[in-house]
């Protein structure tokens, strides 16, 4: 066992925190609001390499290992552009053995219901969508029709799609293994930004209770105070090693990689949510004014665990998994 | 990035459950119901196969087996429901005196631990001292070559099996409360000591000791006249293991196997959307639990003493455990205060015991409240708590 970041991971997370330090400040994720999609932002990712970078048609493709420090840092500044649904796409185009010509491609993590794929993260922006559509995988035609709402909670340029006349990419069992496959990846790349949400989200409640004075005293120096933010920052440490541990499992194929990437999708959920709501309330009457970006933080948290049908809605991966533990011994 | 297991790992979890298969049925329970987490026979037979001194080097009768390999012995006794916290406690005050004791303390002392002969108990908090350990006032007084020991420790868990007490006194009221401290290794057979049982709600037997003019020599000092701040140190280190997850492991086998049972109606309680929620919450806990463990064990091979990382892994791990065991009782209903082993309680009695058990995993070795003040200031960078700072 070892938990030595590799130096591609260190790299990686280097280049892309510097990269998304000019490039997603709090000011640009105001300015892309409400739809919250940021085009020159996309534009540099682009350059940078997503989503292509995860395709095995570049040579080497990066790895889910790679993957997860990418969206964990541009979760932790919020970033408003589709990096993990366009990878999570371009994975399963790549395990389908098909290219796609259209430049955005996203995925939807819930299933279509009624040839309909709802509340589909960047779906308002994207050119085509991949979707479980009864049975098969599906990609909406280019151009599909998208019928956005106006208001949302985070952004996320969330778009609601008519599947008719979409392409079937996959039917039948085989059909099914990959869904699970590309649902996986999404739950461990969405873990991943909630943990940099939650760490960065953080960050800000610590940072402003060092410096937030009351009583005469520091307010982080109270302990009533401090005891919260140390329990968030457990959650948030937990969920970190579980994001690791699920992205290892994806890469090296393990049987426990779909359960790993419930777990680890799930407990994000509960760390970046309590992280962000105690780093709020850290903050006092200000944390709940537009000024301060922690409220950012807050939504954005909540709503990309709405999008995976909140934290119990993997439940079933999970229990899946602790059975077949039981079963094989545990190791 | 690595999360599989160790060849040397793997083959040493075999040969352990093998050991464990091959114990009497009951001796779980046997055990537990004693009062007293330690068995003497399980003790010998686990000296027999050298893995009493299994950490250590071969030219100390030891077997050289790395982090990772104690890491899987303790986690599998623990699945087993075999406690082993009198080995536990020994080998912590053995590891100990192998760094701070004398030349003496370590030919007689560490042999008699690692060959199972003897064991060992904490002699830190008292009555009135117990987060504050620093506050102690058993006073050792010097008379002569020898030393002069008054005064009572609380929660000494062992003593009565012991035959020495790593016992922490105050040897000079004059100074901070930090340096005025000494530790000793104090025989539990001296005259003046007197041993006194303390029932606990988890069912285990800790003791209070009394200490009436105990005289032992200056041979019996660990560490420098006053410097039992700096020895009680190094042996925290050793003891912040996350013995939680261990019993986390070992409550969700419990309420697997349940769970799987059909009821009287005939349906398995897995079947119900209430008890995979709670089981669910509760692996997923267990694994992280486990990963904060598998991280000290790491820091620990690549000889990095794990502090703010073994404070986070206790924090979780034991506060997890407090969770999941009071979710499991109540799933249970009603059937759920049925208590005892071998009796008619649901999961053969363990979610009851864990549930009045688990509570003190987040009280001893450094209560929830330290873990987080630890990491609200080492992990955080927040200023210091007000209560310490006004204290010291």
């Amino acid at each position: 066992m070892d938990f030595t970041l590799s130096t591609e991971q260190l790299d990686l997370r280097a280049g892309l925190t510097a990269l998304l330090a000019d490039h997603s400040t709090p000011e640009r994720v105001r300015a892309a609001e409400p739809l919250g999609f940021d085009p020159a932002l996309w534009a540099v990712l682009g350059e940078f390499g997503f989503p292509q970078l995860a395709s095995s048609r570049e040579g080497a493709p990066a790895g889910l290992a790679e993957l997860v420090i990418a969206a964990q840092a541009a979760g932790a500044c919020l970033a408003s552009a589709p990096l993990v649904e366009t990878v999570v796409a371009t994975r399963l185009l790549d395990r389908l053995g098909r290219t796609d010509s259209a430049d955005l491609v996203t995925f939807s993590p819930r299933p279509a219901v009624a040839g309909v794929a709802r509340t589909v993260p960047w779906a308002a922006v994207a050119d085509r969508v991949l979707a479980w559509d009864g049975g098969r995988i599906v990609a909406s035609r280019i151009g599909h029709d998208a019928d956005c709402p106006k208001q949302t909670m985070s952004g996320l340029a969330i778009g609601h799609v008519d599947l008719t006349g979409a392409t079937v990419l996959a039917s039948g069992p085989e059909a099914a293994a990959l869904f699970d496959e590309a649902l996986a990846d999404w739950r461990v790349l969405t873990a991943a930004g909630l943990v940099g949400i939650g760490a960065a989200g953080l960050r800000l409640g610590v940072e402003y209770a060092k410096t937030r004075h009351q009583f005469g005293q520091p307010i982080g120096s109270f302990q009533a105070l401090a005891h919260q933010l140390a329990d968030a920052a457990t959650l948030v440490d937990g969920a970190e090693l579980l994001v690791l541990e699920a992205a290892w499992a994806g890469d090296t194929g393990s049987t426990r990689r779909h359960g790993l990437a419930a777990m680890a999708f799930a407990f994000a959920v509960r760390a970046a949510g309590q992280a962000a709501d105690r780093s709020l309330h850290a903050h006092g009457g200000y944390g709940y004014t537009m000024e301060y970006d922690i409220q950012l933080y807050f939504r954005r948290a909540k709503a990309l665990g709405l999008l995976g049908s909140g934290a119990g809605a993997a439940t079933d991966a999970v229990v899946t998994l602790a059975l077949a533990d039981t079963d094989e011994g545990r190791r | 990035m690595d999360f599989e297991p160790s060849e040397a790992q793997r083959r040493f979890r075999t040969e352990v459950r093998q050991f464990l298969a091959e114990l009497p049925p009951a001796t779980s329970a046997a055990v537990h119901d004693s009062g007293t987490l330690h068995s003497w026979s399980v003790h010998r037979a686990m000296a027999e196969r050298g893995w009493l001194a299994a950490a250590w080097p071969a030219d100390q009768g030891g077997q050289g087996r790395d982090p990772f390999e104690m890491a899987t012995l303790n986690e599998e006794f623990a699945r087993a429901g075999i406690p082993i916290e009198g080995w536990l406690i020994a080998e912590l005050v053995a590891k100990t005196l192998q760094i701070v004791g004398t030349e003496q303390q370590r030919r007689e002392v560490i042999p008699a631990i690692l060959s199972g002969e003897i064991l060992m108990c904490l002699g830190y908090s008292e009555p009135d001292s117990g987060s504050d350990v620093a506050a102690a006032r058993t006073r050792a007084i010097r008379d002569g070559d020898e030393w002069v020991i008054e005064g009572q420790k609380m929660f000494t868990t062992m003593a009565h099996e012991a035959t020495y007490v790593f016992l922490l006194a105050r040897t000079n009221p004059d100074v901070s409360k930090h340096r005025g401290l000494t530790m000793f290794l104090v025989p539990l057979d001296a005259e003046g000591v007197e041993v006194r049982p303390v029932h606990t709600l988890g069912g285990e037997r800790t003791n209070a000791t009394f200490y009436e003019r105990v005289r032992v020599p200056d041979s019996a000092r660990v560490g420098e006249v006053d410097g039992g701040w700096d020895v009680m140190m190094v042996a925290l280190a050793f003891e912040r293991q996350p013995a939680a997850a261990g019993h986390l492991l070992h409550l969700v086998d419990r309420a697997i196997a349940w769970a799987r049972t059909p009821g009287a109606d005939g349906h398995a309680p897995i079947e119900r959307p209430e008890v995979r929620a709670c089981l669910a919450r509760a692996y997923t806990d267990l694994e992280v639990s486990r990963l904060m463990g598998y991280r000290m064990t790491w820091l620990t091979a690549r000889d990095v003493l794990p502090h703010t990382e073994g404070s986070l892994a206790k924090l979780f791990s034991s506060e997890a455990l407090m969770r999941a065991a009071s979710s499991f009782v109540d799933i249970l209903g009603a059937d759920g205060l049925l208590a005892g082993h071998g009796t008619e309680a649901p999961a053969d009695g363990w979610i009851e015991h864990e549930f009045r058990h688990s509570v003190v995993t987040t009280i001893y070795a450094g209560t929830s409240e330290i873990q987080r003040g630890i990491i609200a200031e080492r992990h955080l960078g927040l200023p210091r708590a007000q209560a310490r700072r006004a204290s010291t």
